[in-house]
């Protein structure tokens, strides 16, 4: 224990939230089970994971489904141990609970850089985890949900297959160890067998007993791709997102919130009420909502009210917002979160700037919540990221208990970590309050959604290093922006949190480089436009920062850049190497270019998970085109791989997109992008061919939603480096390149 | 004024303004949810739909506007009997959030319809007004290609 509490003392920012929930409730607590929250009408729950009824077996997968393929994954962990295929079960996300606490998040906060963890300090993360419960932490982020899920859910698959097995034998009167089970069946050795949906009710009867997993080697789903269990509804149509819930009497309502993130001083409605068909304007004192017969309608008569906004209250323009990020350079570091050898004995050779705009999540369903009040309960239907959360200031928001409101966690169009805030389900349980017993569906304009988002913070870095022999000798970088991490968690804890943020030098400080003169400082920036978590977070900017430098100081060198970084990273952390190495082999790096061919090659580790891409760009002419990126990836365990390829697949897009088109400014307080004409992405033509190697030589099972982005920008930059011999510097690129 | 559409073969009267996009018709008056609002400006395809055959935006076209016969992607197919080029999606894995999808497809099966064998400059060109953020681009060409070779066997 006293390990765990020296670790607790100086741990970042989760730890201190870790801290802050557990330290008061002691060891038993920490890691007592919180109770099974499933109550089904029929037949039985034998745990929190597996329900089974005369119908069949449902399956309940924790974790919002936002297009990463958690729902298939995480059922295929119950259902390789409890025996049963994909196609004999319903996965459902579940009710808000303390069961289904993201252990994995919390884990996180141990201030050990995860490359470098040994076995006892992931057993301390698992200890420190167990505070997510206090704190109602069921989150879908960081991409922790396998990685949470790993061991508990095929858990709950033995447990609940043994549960079933010690039925059966009680009812055929045979020892349990001669039954085995199949394709949801108890077979007894005389051939009888007896369907798990009639042994469900007798099976919960029992206690649960300690379970050994199968060994890997006799997985017949996991490790093996699977067809996703939504994949034929998303084809279809037939698929229910957020916007898609439909309720008896159901009205449509949109908001029309300050874009300033502020007041309202008061507004004029007058020629929206007289739109026909619309049925009631509601204030909400920064912004109001209209309700209608239909959405369209009510965007129309939103956009006919005139308002008198209140000014923001952060700087008004990008430049001056920029002026404050530098500024926090002239303060104190908020961390040094790598400090080896001593930097300042190096003299500098080579000096960079790097600098990255705000950016908004835009996905493709904008944000909504359907929401039904009663006076003495709500229930609400919601897309979103974490469900505890929703409920709890959903329930503050409209006068009642927690206990009174009730969360459907429907299917979402996107989440890139957007929907991890509540912000749309309060506004809507607001709406509902002022319509008792009539159910109202709120959707937010595209408008709207890109103008109300909590942006991925922008930010600087200033980076200096020295070769010496062909290597890297030092590397200093100091990083400046807003911390999206103490502004989401005192959203969604309602206090403010302080202490170092390891966010806001993510990608940069936890790279495994054998580098002997190696610090990384963070400087909090002061700055209150909405900053949030967007895909891969920290290391979305920080993976561009250091690798883009690394690339430099390669450069400078006058070495390969592949050669240059195994030399480093070999030392630090094989499984790293080899992702360097496939993609080398993958991409035929060592193969003349072509001319005007540019080739560019990024590494990124981001959430447990090695990732290195190699981008080939070519001059059209007409302009850049960029035509063939490599990837290989280790998430130590590839528990779905052809899942695990289109993330990495669509981690780079969203990477890629965001370092040619993404930039949010803003003018008068405002945000000056409103829809994709002015927010685009990469689109068929622009996109290129992929290909994705998994490895599986990293001893831990990581994530894979996330660690796929980091690396996009800066193999891209480098790429253009290699092309044009102009180095990027600034993102978005359509400022200084020409892309076709 | 009522007006009837013809959609997905099915005469459905709607009693709304004329001016109201297709796209909310379907939505919120006849809960055919399958076709989704994305933009609102033709930005980004979501709301793709056939009108006499024909890949539009429903978005932009406005209820007494509708000029034919009306199919949305509960029209082409359905999870018990899925039409080629859902089958493709499926077979590829295409979809990640899937919310583009039902307009990727209607935008492909119109492309199928007209170009037997599209080349992939012809999918660039026909998919490049479809955006879709989870990035399924690649498989997207792929499924193309496949419910092309498909359909010829056909």
């Amino acid at each position: 224990m006293s390990r765990i509490g020296k670790i607790a003392r100086r741990t970042f920012l989760f730890g201190a939230v870790a801290v802050t929930g557990g330290a008061a409730f002691g060891y038993y607590k920490m890691v007592e089970t919180p109770p099974n929250p499933l109550t089904p009408d029929t037949g039985a729950a034998l745990n929190a994971y597996v329900m089974i009824d005369a119908s069949g077996i449902t399956i309940v997968a924790p974790r919002a489904e936002m297009g990463q393929g958690v729902q298939t994954t995480l059922a295929a962990l119950v259902a390789e141990e409890l025996d049963v295929t994909l196609d004999q079960i319903t996965v459902i996300h579940g009710p808000p609970a303390k069961a289904y606490f993201n252990q994995a998040l919390l884990g996180n906060a141990i201030p050990v850089i995860d490359y470098q963890r040994k076995p006892w300090v992931h057993d301390a993360a698992e200890f420190v985890g167990n505070a997510a419960k206090f704190l109602n932490l069921q989150v879908t982020g960081g991409s922790t949900s396998t990685r949470d899920a790993y061991v508990k859910m095929r858990d709950a698959g033995a447990q609940a297959r043994q549960m079933l097995i010690e039925a059966a034998a009680k009812r055929l009167n045979v020892a349990a160890t001669d039954l085995r089970t199949e394709t949801g069946m108890v077979i007894a050795p005389d051939g009888t067998s007896i369907p798990y949906t009639d042994l469900a009710t007798d099976a919960a009867a029992l206690p649960a007993r300690n379970v050994t997993l199968r060994d890997p080697s006799d997985w017949k789903i996991l490790g093996t791709s699977q067809p996703r269990t939504d994949m034929v509804a998303k084809s279809t149509g037939t698929a229910t997102y957020g916007v898609d819930v439909r309720l008896p009497d159901m009205r449509f309502a949109t908001v029309k919130m300050n874009p300033k993130r502020s007041g309202m001083r008061g507004f004029d409605a007058s020629e929206a009420l007289l739109m026909d068909g619309v049925e009631k304007i509601i204030d909400l004192g920064d912004g109001v909502a209209v309700v209608a017969t239909n959405t369209w309608l009510a965007m129309q008569a939103a956009e006919a009210i005139v308002f008198d906004w209140e000014d923001a209250t952060y700087p008004a323009d990008t430049a001056a917002q920029f002026a404050v990020i530098e500024q926090a350079f002239d303060g104190a570091p908020n961390s040094t979160a790598r400090d080896e050898g001593d930097v300042e004995s190096v003299p500098a050779e080579i000096t960079a700037e790097y600098r990255v705009p705000f950016l908004a999540h835009a996905t493709m369903e904008p944000m909504t919540t359907t929401a039904l009040y009663t006076g003495t309960a709500l229930e609400l239907w919601s897309p979103n990221q974490g469900p505890i959360l929703v409920r709890d200031w959903c329930a503050k928001a409209v006068g009642l208990e927690p206990e009174q409101v009730t969360v459907h966690t429907t299917l979402m169009g996107g989440g890139f970590g957007r929907r991890g805030e509540y912000d749309f389900a309060v506004l809507a349980a607001r709406v509902a309050r002022e319509m008792p017993d009539t159910p109202v569906q709120v959707t937010w304009s595209r408008e709207e959604d890109m103008r109300h988002d909590f942006y991925r913070p922008a930010a600087i870095a200033r980076l200096s290093g020295t070769v010496q022999d062909g290597k890297a000798v030092m590397l200093s970088a100091d990083v400046a922006a807003p911390s999206c991490s103490h502004q989401a968690m005192e959203r969604w804890l309602g206090r403010a949190m302080g202490g170092p943020d390891n966010e806001l030098v993510a990608g940069v400080y936890d790279q495994p480089y054998a580098i002997p003169n190696y610090r990384v400082r963070g400087y909090k920036a002061d700055l209150d436009v909405p900053v949030g978590f967007w895909r891969s977070v920290g290391a979305s900017y920080g993976g561009f920062f250091f690798d883009s430098f690394i690339d430099e100081m390669a450069h400078a060198a006058g070495r390969d850049p592949i050669e240059f970084r195994l030399e480093l990273i070999t030392p630090e952390h094989a499984p790293s190497a080899k992702v360097l190495e496939t993609v080398r082999d993958m991409s035929n790096w060592n193969s003349p270019l072509p001319a005007g061919v540019g080739r560019g090659v990024a590494f990124t580790y981001s959430f447990g998970t090695p990732v290195a891409q190699v981008t080939e760009v070519r001059d059209t002419g007409r302009g850049i085109k960029i035509e063939n990126v490599w990837i290989a990836c280790d998430p130590g365990v590839a528990l779905d791989p052809n899942n695990i390829k289109a993330q990495m697949m669509g981690g780079c897009i969203y990477g890629l997109t965001a370092a040619i088109h993404g930039e949010i400014t803003h003018t008068n307080g405002e945000v000056d992008q409103f829809n994709f004409p002015d927010y685009d992405g990469l689109r068929m033509a622009s996109c290129p061919q992929i290909e994705v190697n998994v490895l599986e030589n990293a001893p831990h099972i990581s994530g894979v939603g996330e660690p796929g982005t980091p690396p996009a920008a800066p193999a891209l930059a480098n790429a253009l480096f290699s092309l044009t011999k102009q180095r990027p510097r600034s993102l978005p690129l359509w400022r200084d390149y020409s892309f076709v | 004024m009522a007006r009837t559409l013809t959609i997905n073969g099915t005469a459905h009267a709607v009693d709304l303004p004329d001016n109201v996009p297709l796209l909310w018709v379907l939505r919120d008056a006849l809960h055919l949810t399958g076709t989704k609002y994305g933009c609102g400006v033709a930005a980004c395809g979501a709301c793709t739909v056939h009108i006499d055959g024909e890949a539009v935006r429903s978005c932009q076209v406005a209820l007494g506007d509708v000029w034919g016969a009306v199919t949305t992607i509960e029209g082409i197919g359905t999870p018990g009997s899925v039409a080629v080029v859902q089958q493709a999606w499926i077979d590829h894995q295409v979809a990640q959030c899937g919310y583009c999808q039902s307009g990727q497809i209607m935008q492909a099966a119109a492309l199928l319809a007209q170009n037997t064998a599209p080349t992939d400059d012809d999918i660039d060109e026909a998919m490049n007004g479809n955006l879709c953020r989870c990035g399924t681009y690649p498989r997207i060409r792929a499924a193309i290609h496949d419910a092309a070779k498909k359909l010829q066997e056909a």
